[in-house]
């Protein structure tokens, strides 16, 4: 499972810097997102991955770590996930703002004569 | 003590975001009312600052922080999220009021018209701003991180135009990308250490075992190229000089305090969690922190040479001022400390003055002016000298200007009489003067730093003066240009501060070497914060 995760963040990752590195500000806005996405599956593993544990107390259950999920990367987690994506939204109104007034969606505002 | 005063903490959060909320829900079209309300918030909060910079400046008898730590939902430190209301803190809170409400005077003349919703988001940046100067909490640092940025992309965009549009999308992208950065960094120093309070990470740093330290380091050092964004360290701040200058003046004014979040962030965790305690990990990345604060002043000092309009000059100022704090607050001495903390109070105050200025300056001129002003200048003077108007009176408006920007000049120079030579003074002198123990000889370190600042000093004065001559020792022609009293009034009520600042220089380093004593022993600050105690009910005593 670790490994499976671990290549998953780390293609994830990979992609998400080659998109952000590229000059149309569709493809930055893609590699935002896809690298979010990876750091948010990083914040959740650090958590810790375990199977079929909760993060909720149940009775009769010792109350420590190894018999739950640890709950705060989770909710980091969510925290995460809405500010990235209200933040991404907010990039693809300026990107579209951009791309009306300049006409090219380069992100330096190259004219492509192609 | 009363109850209200255990609140204070939690009120430049609140206010600011029932303010924003309260805008919202008027008519966009009544900004009188409007303005007035974000005002008498603005005021009301720099208010709120000094009580707070009160309450953590009174002697206690054991020595602690004062009555700045409060716990949120009431529940104790590690678990729960703390507000920590000590001296830095809230003399950044002060710092914040004072610009905040110097630029929103200056924008009730004209600029908050320039587009919608400029108060609700002035209110949120503050909110932004003062949230992540009080919380003692990784994540909610972010939080407020997050906040303060999502204010600023739209203030950022304020009075729209191309050029906005096009600074605010790098602008955007570039911190879109260091939050993220951000996020791995305090999920990695989670995962090692297993909380996320700072005073609790201190206490935990040590006793790290080896396997984990270097990932922790790992976490620590992309928390800090998160924050070095921010701050605009070289390389990581080619985006602040353009986003700076195509802002609208007053935000620009504002955002001078935004830089200072980056540093205030590093000096409060590189110090509290790396300190002279932090066994194996002690002074982490100081050495980045230096060379990448002197790359900073050198390429700040270099791009004020070469800036040929004023906007571009002051955004390199504000980079000026940034690598001045990495590269002397990385010395880890508790004397340059002091010396840096009362610099950067005044830098932030000439900058946020200058950007004001820039625009009433501006306003009267051509577009294009300066650059043709550099080209003169380099390929020889074709103008007729001709100058037969000699001995006309001075206009009131160009003294007024005239002398604000030699302030300002004075003051980013570090030249006499004013702050910014005291600063420069005490820092030079407090790097010449090491105080630890066993440290005899003025290091190789100290030497490069104190040639830095006075080359820096120089570059500036150089960059201002040329400026001055062109805009203010021309020829009088046409109209002027009508600047109201109240757009002069900020810029001259934040350089008397300034001047305040050097006349009563030495109560204000008393307060800032204690800041600085506090910040290099941590231990009263962990103490503090850990052992604050939840409120215990008291219905039937009719308390809260």
């Amino acid at each position: 499972m670790e490994i499976i995760l671990a290549v998953g963040i780390g293609v994830l990752t990979g992609s998400g810097v080659w998109l952000l590195l590229r000059p149309r500000t569709f493809q930055v806005l893609i590699g935002l997102s896809l690298l979010s996405y990876a750091v948010n599956l990083f914040i959740f593993s650090m958590g810790r991955l375990r199977t079929s544990m909760p993060p909720v107390l149940r009775p009769g259950v010792p109350s420590d770590l190894a018999h739950y999920a640890d709950p705060v990367p989770q909710a980091l987690v969510l925290t995460a996930i809405v500010i990235t994506f209200a933040m991404t939204a907010l990039l693809l109104v300026v990107l579209l703002a951009s791309r009306g007034v300049t006409g090219t969606d380069h992100v330096d505002w190259w004219k492509s004569d192609s | 003590m009363s109850h209200w005063v255990e609140h204070l903490p939690i009120v430049p959060i609140v206010l600011p975001l029932a303010t924003a909320v309260l805008l919202l829900l008027l008519d966009e079209r009544r900004r009188a009312l409007k303005a007035a309300i974000n005002l008498v918030s603005t005021l009301t909060l720099l208010g709120v600052a000094i009580a707070i910079l009160r309450s953590a400046n009174a002697p206690t008898s054991n020595g602690s922080v004062g009555a700045g730590v409060y716990l949120l939902g009431n529940w104790p430190a590690p678990f729960g999220i703390v507000l920590v209301g000590d001296r830095l803190s809230a003399l950044m809170l002060v710092l914040t009021g004072i610009l905040a409400s110097a630029t929103l005077l200056f924008s009730i003349a004209r600029w908050h018209r320039a587009g919608a919703y400029f108060h609700p988001l002035f209110q949120l940046l503050l909110m932004g701003l003062n949230g992540a100067f009080l919380t003692g909490d990784l994540f909610n640092l972010f939080v407020f991180f997050e906040l303060l940025l999502a204010a600023s992309y739209g203030l950022v965009l304020h009075g729209s135009g191309v050029l906005r549009i096009k600074a605010g999308l790098h602008y955007i992208a570039i911190n879109l990308a260091a939050s993220l950065l951000f996020l791995i960094g305090v999920s990695l120093i989670y995962g090692t250490t297993g909380t996320l309070n700072m005073a609790d990470l201190a206490t935990r740093l040590p006793t790290i075992a080896d396997g984990d330290r270097i990932l922790l380091e790992a976490g620590a050092a992309l928390f800090g190229i998160a924050l070095l964004v921010k701050a605009g360290m070289w390389p990581l701040g080619f985006w602040l000089p353009g986003t700076y200058a195509v802002a609208a003046p007053p935000v620009a004014a504002m955002f001078s305090i935004m830089t200072k979040v980056g540093i205030y962030t590093v000096l409060r965790l590189w110090l509290l969690l790396f300190g002279g305690e932090a066994g194996a990990s002690a002074y982490f990345g100081g050495n980045w922190l230096l060379l990448g604060g002197i790359a900073t002043v050198i390429f700040g000092s270099l791009g004020a040479l070469a800036s040929q309009d004023l906007a571009r000059l002051a955004g390199f100022n504000v980079l000026v001022s940034s690598g001045t704090l990495l590269a002397v607050v990385s010395v880890g001495d508790a004397a340059v400390t002091g010396a840096a903390l009362y610099y950067l109070v005044g830098s932030t105050l000439a900058v946020s003055a200058f950007y004001l200025l820039i625009e009433l300056i501006e306003r009267g001129r051509a577009a294009g002016a300066d650059v043709i002003a550099v080209t003169i200048e380099a390929f020889g003077d074709q103008e007729d000298e001709e100058e037969t108007s000699t001995g006309i009176a001075i206009p009131g408006t160009i003294a007024v200007l005239g002398v604000s920007f030699a302030c300002c000049a004075l003051l980013l120079s570090g030249l006499p009489p004013l702050a910014g030579f005291i600063a420069k003074f005490l820092l030079l002198s407090s790097l010449l003067n090491p105080t630890e123990i066993g440290a005899a000889a003025v290091d190789a370190t100290s030497w490069t730093l104190t040639a830095l600042l006075i080359l820096s000093g120089l570059a500036v004065v150089i960059a201002m003066m040329r400026v001055g001559i062109r805009v203010f020792w021309v020829p009088v022609g046409g109209e002027l240009a009508s600047v109201r009293i109240v757009e002069v009034a900020p810029i001259v009520a934040l350089l008397f501060l300034c001047v305040v600042l050097t006349i009563q220089a030495g109560p204000v380093m008393r307060f800032m070497q204690a800041t600085a004593q506090s910040l290099h022993a941590p231990q009263t600050y962990v103490r503090d914060v850990l052992a604050a105690q939840p409120v215990k009910r008291a219905w039937k005593e009719g308390g809260l």
